[in-house]
């Protein structure tokens, strides 16, 4: 539906986008993951029209939407601060885009109270912005956008100025709307849990360029890149070098995998697939433990190879002390190859 | 106590220029005028407050001076929008040249530049000339004296009043709102009329007030750049003060000035409260 090509954008020496590909599905969430200075906002700002880019084709449905200003593009976007307009009540707020639109007022106030009806705020048409708390503000900030029944929905850090204990449930409330209303849903975040959670496709951005594109769970469990792998869940990145068929870690010192493709140039390994097994079995990798911080579900440890690298490794049990050698061990599978 | 303490200094100010002056003015406009020095004797007489109803030459001076007040500060409003709008919408690094540009005119003399419109717009002046001198006028136009040249020079002298509130509430305005706006299908026309102007009208009404309120008590420029019936009540006040030397009228003209400006003040305070 929405296809981005080499879109580029640059702020006097700040290349927020560098040659960037997308292409989103009608009616999917997806999600914009990045961390600050990856070019996440400036896309969904490229995408509404607030900024031009510099190069770039950018297309909904075929329409090139680089011709259109921003109030001429069938996208409707959720602010970060929600933007609701300070000196109009709720309704009034939700009826600007119609208004604009030019629809009849019996209409307007069906789909206003139908939009409110949605977002779970019934009967808050005459309240003020500021009478309303955040949860609530970002619940007619959505309702606002949603009224406009919108093919693309652009939603800025939607959770991001929400209580901790609002997130999860606003979350899950936020896909549960998407699948009600069937709009494609394009979500920026840093938050990987929120992107990981919610969406069905995610895009990991780095300097400006995608770095990985897909279902949460394959983003996941076989990122593509050093950086996809250490951004995503924190996994362990051991460089080396292919011999044959192993591969070499080459600060662990020791093989670590075999049966990888030849051009892989370092591995990912999460710290909750290592386990700690009995030290005296041959050719396993040693390390000694550096610390260990208790997490609630499980201790985390820093685990130091031979070589100097560090591993963490999620621990069930009662850790080692640190200062205790220790050998570890893990199934194939779960040794990614990177190429990047 | 301690509250009480740190407004003394307030207090004090008010008393010393506020209060004490109204006292005088009222002793004043009570007495009787007479041929000494000064010229008045002190009495309890209501005849120059008696007069400023029954003459119909002052109710009028009074309602041109806000008329006049009015019209200067409804145009600083509509040429300090544009120029606010303009000086928000530049690189914040472009800002502060450009706000001192505005401020310029306040480094020289204000006599000097009503001087520069008399040279401006008197017959021998550089307009009338340039007129004809590339032959489109053979007569010199009368620009001096008139209503359009009293205006020019109020609207001059008060504009930058009118565009700090703006500039600063424009700042202020939370860029978001705007793109809101526009992202929900408003025009940039609308988007003003819509958000920017309603967000921002309490700055407008100050911006209104700065220039409206002196604008009414202003003598100077009716004077050099006015028509001669353009008989406002600040050079109505100078000429009783200083001609007629009826000293309780004019101070009589003061105090109706100071009570009818009260109300505008009333109304913004209440605006401001609103807020």
């Amino acid at each position: 539906m929405l296809i981005a090509r080499g879109i580029t954008k640059r702020f006097g020496a700040v290349q927020a986008l560098a040659g960037l590909d997308l292409a989103i599905e009608a009616g999917e969430f997806f999600a914009l993951l990045g961390g600050s200075g990856s070019g996440k906002s400036t896309l969904l700002r490229v995408l509404a029209g607030f900024e031009a880019p510099d190069a770039g084709v950018l297309t909904l449905d075929g329409q090139d939407l680089l011709a259109m200003p921003p109030w001429a593009r069938p996208i409707n976007m959720m602010f970060q601060s929600y933007a609701l307009l300070p000196h109009m009540n709720v309704a009034e707020n939700i009826a600007y885009g119609l208004k604009r639109a030019g629809v009849a007022t019996e209409e307007r106030r069906r789909r206003i109270a139908e939009a409110l009806e949605l977002v779970g705020l019934p009967g808050m048409e005459s309240r003020k912005p500021q009478q309303l708390s955040g949860g609530q503000k970002q619940r007619v900030a959505l309702a606002r956008s949603l009224v406009m029944r919108p093919r693309l929905l652009l939603l800025d850090e939607p959770m991001a100025a929400l209580d901790a204990g609002l997130r999860e449930r606003t979350g899950l409330e936020l896909r549960a709307l998407q699948r009600k209303t069937g709009a494609a849903f394009v979500m920026v975040t840093h938050d990987q849990q929120e992107a990981l959670a919610l969406a069905d496709r995610i895009a990991v951005l780095e300097s400006g360029r995608v770095a990985q594109i897909g279902p949460p769970q394959e983003v996941y469990a076989r990122p593509a890149t050093r950086f996809v792998a250490r951004f995503l869940g924190a996994a362990n990145v051991l460089e080396g070098r292919m011999c044959g068929d192993v591969f070499e870690g080459a600060e662990a010192g020791v093989a670590i995998a075999s049966g990888l493709p030849g051009e892989t140039i370092a591995i990912a390994l999460r710290a909750e697939h290592i386990r700690l097994i009995s030290a005296d079995q041959p050719h396993c990798v040693r390390g000694v433990v550096e610390d260990a911080a208790f997490r609630g579900d499980d201790w985390l440890l820093i685990i130091r190879l031979p070589g100097g690298a560090r591993l963490r490794v999620a621990h069930g049990d009662v850790p080692p002390a640190p200062g205790d050698t220790v050998a570890l061990a893990w199934e194939a599978a779960s040794v990614v190859p990177l190429f990047a | 106590m301690r509250r009480g303490f740190l407004l003394a200094p307030l207090w004090l100010w008010l008393l010393l220029f506020v209060a004490a002056p109204v006292a005088v003015l009222a002793v004043m406009a009570l007495a009787t005028p007479s041929d000494g020095v000064p010229p008045f004797t002190l009495g309890l007489r209501f005849a120059a407050f008696a007069m400023l109803v029954e003459d119909g030459y002052y109710v009028e001076a009074l309602f041109s001076a806000l008329r006049l007040a009015a019209t200067t500060a409804g145009l600083c409003l509509l040429i300090a929008y544009p120029m606010a709008l303009g000086m928000a919408g530049v690189r914040p690094r472009w800002r502060l040249p450009l706000l001192a540009m505005l401020m310029l005119p306040f480094w020289s003399g204000f006599l000097l530049r009503i001087g520069a419109w008399i040279g401006l717009l008197r017959d021998e002046g550089l307009i009338n000339r340039l007129l004809r001198g590339f032959g489109i006028t053979e007569a010199p136009l009368p620009l001096l004296y008139t209503e359009g040249a009293m205006l020019v020079g109020m609207v001059h002298a008060y504009l930058p009043f009118a565009v700090l509130p703006l500039f600063t509430a424009l700042v202020r305005l939370d860029p978001a709102l705007l793109e809101a706006a526009a992202d929900l299908g408003a025009r940039p026309a609308r988007v003003f009329f819509s958000v920017t102007l309603p967000l921002t009208l309490p700055a407008a009404a100050a911006g209104f007030l700065l220039v409206f309120i002196p604008a009414a008590g202003e003598f100077v420029i009716p004077e050099l750049l006015g028509p001669p019936e353009a008989q406002v009540i600040g050079r109505v006040l100078w000429q009783e003060f200083f001609q007629s030397r009826d000293w309780p009228l004019a101070a009589a003209l003061g105090l109706a000035l100071l009570a009818l400006l009260i109300l505008p003040m009333r109304w913004f305070q209440k605006l401001e409260a609103e807020q």
